[in-house]
């Protein structure tokens, strides 16, 4: 390695013998990779009792991979419009382990969801989305949304019974809103019902507009991750300096996150295997709705708070009450990082994870209801 | 901040570990790593070759082609028809007899035309010429000649089947 033209600016000296590490070398000259393992080496992890939660970001990252990898795949046989049944009839049915690619999608779909929603509420209670993280709140907000409508499109792709139906019910809540009924039956579901315009027009929204907006907002998250590092919880960062713990990102957290991603990928690999998603019936326009139709999991508090408030305010009156109250929710769910800015044991401190104890409690609750009204 | 703790992993590249765990372990991982890869890429690759599978496995289950005297070419003429999935070539000679040929060219795959003015099977694509009545090549690029089928003329039909 004469020919190494600065061989003090590397950190280390990597110029080993073997075919492996001559690649390395070869590609460490120009592409600077031993400076970033020593950066990543330099960058340290806490560690305490609550490190576990640290996890669910990056559990959330490899289900989104699984879902892009996945997805593509479906892509080689799935056909939006009239064909859309069929198509997934014969991916399910038909197609060698397409039964384990859609299955594998849909288990990933579920987790990540569940991922996402235990990575937003351990970033509250370890309140990380104070100063300086506050971007980092709001761009995973976004990220939960995206996430979220990712959910809605892809229920309907299928067509069958039970997709073709709880769209149906999704799309005629915002309908029902005056002013903005007209605009979501024209543009959304594009006619009168949910029929191959909407299955078409859901397609192009779960395949191109939504990873067109993911992919940007979850670059400038990580990006956001990278520059503040992780945030201590409140209890930690009460304990001086000395005492506190820490691990070097590479490679110890990094290897703690490989593992995790391998269990994780063994879940829903087991889970796709032992329980395959279940294609129902074709959607029949004519059918009569079957009974015990429900949102997937992640929608049944929302469903269950507007059932629930049905009961107090009838008519139309409590839909909007229910979405309203949904929305205000939601409103201040997004600006905590203003309010909640003094010391975690301070007035505003103690409102918001008292809040926070009260949705979480409340979405549970309201979830499990949902269930047990079915 | 850097003091050693019971999570700290760094001590696998350090050097005093026998050599003979490590290696064991780096083998086992990358074993690990190799079965893992495979039973991801198997049911990846199965779904993806689904269809070209199974068009290999029915075009072998085609074995004879009947085409009907409407589908049949005049006297000096020839026609493109379909085995299984395969173009290939009918002629019809002026003395009333039939030959039937694979009609993709041996070279680059296009389907070639039977030129009853010029005597010849030809292939547009880069000036194959084979010979019309035993499909063997007379000049251009292609390696081999064309496939040629046993043909049987039966009730009006004509019976095209591998030779």
């Amino acid at each position: 390695m004469s020919s190494y033209p600065e061989p003090e600016s590397t950190p280390e000296p990597s110029a080993r013998p073997g075919f492996a590490n001559g690649i390395y070398n070869w590609a460490d000259e120009r592409l600077g990779l031993t400076e970033v393992i020593a950066m990543a080496r330099h960058k340290m992890v806490p560690q305490h009792k609550y490190s576990f939660w640290y996890y669910w970001g990056g559990i959330s990252l490899l289900c989104f991979i699984v879902q892009l990898l996945t997805g593509v795949l479906l892509l080689v046989y799935y056909r939006p419009g009239k064909e859309a049944y069929e198509s997934v009839r014969e991916i399910t049915y038909d197609v060698d382990f397409g039964w384990l690619i859609r299955s594998a999608h849909s288990w990933s779909a579920n987790l990540m969801v569940f991922a996402v929603l235990v990575h937003m509420f351990s970033v509250f209670f370890m309140k990380a989305y104070k100063k300086p993280r506050e971007f980092g709140w709001w761009t995973g907000l976004g990220l939960l949304a995206l996430v979220m409508l990712f959910g809605f499109s892809g229920y309907l792709l299928p067509m069958d019974e039970l997709s073709y139906f709880a769209t149906k019910v999704g799309l005629q809540l915002p309908s029902m809103l005056p002013g903005v009924g007209t605009i979501v039956n024209n543009v959304v579901r594009g006619g009168p019902s949910v029929g191959e315009h909407t299955v078409q027009r859901f397609f192009a929204l779960h395949v191109v507009i939504l990873p067109l907006l993911f992919m940007p907002l979850l670059g400038f998250h990580l990006l956001l991750v990278q520059k503040h590092g992780n945030a201590l919880p409140p209890g930690e960062a009460a304990r001086p300096v000395k005492e506190r713990h820490s691990i070097p990102f590479f490679p110890n957290f990094f290897a703690m996150d490989l593992a995790m991603w391998l269990i994780a990928l063994n879940v829903i690999t087991i889970l796709a295997t032992l329980f395959p998603w279940d294609l129902g019936q074709a959607a029949n326009p004519l059918a009569s709705t079957p009974l015990g139709i429900h949102p997937e999991w992640y929608f049944m508090s929302q469903f269950q708070m507007l059932k629930g408030m049905g009961l107090i305010v009838p008519g139309l009156a409590g839909e909007v009450a229910g979405m309203g109250l949904f929305t205000a929710v939601l409103i201040f769910w997004a600006l905590i990082p203003l309010f909640d800015t003094g010391t975690a044991g301070g007035q505003r401190g103690r409102i918001t994870t008292w809040t926070g104890v009260i949705i979480l409690t409340a979405m549970l609750a309201l979830t499990i209801w949902g269930y047990a009204a079915l | 901040m850097s003091e050693p703790n019971a999570t700290d992993l760094t001590h696998i590249t350090t050097p005093d570990e026998p050599a003979g765990r490590r290696g064991l372990l780096q083998l086992g991982v990358t074993l690990a790593g190799a079965c893992y890869a495979g039973a991801l890429g198997y049911p990846v690759y199965r779904y993806l070759a689904t269809p070209a599978m199974r068009a290999a496995s029915a075009e072998g289950e085609v074995t004879t082609v009947s085409i009907p005297s409407s589908g049949l070419p005049g006297p000096g003429n020839g026609t493109i028809f379909l085995f299984g999935s395969r173009p290939t070539l009918l002629i019809h000679y002026g003395d009333g007899h039939y030959s039937a040929f694979d009609a993709v060219c041996s070279h680059l795959g296009c389907t070639v035309s039977f030129e009853p003015e010029n005597h010849r099977i030809f292939c547009p694509c880069h000036g194959g010429v084979y010979d019309m009545n035993t499909g063997n090549v007379v000049s251009g690029p292609p390696p081999r000649g064309l496939k040629p089928y046993r043909v049987e003329v039966k009730d009006n039909h004509v019976i095209v089947s591998r030779a």
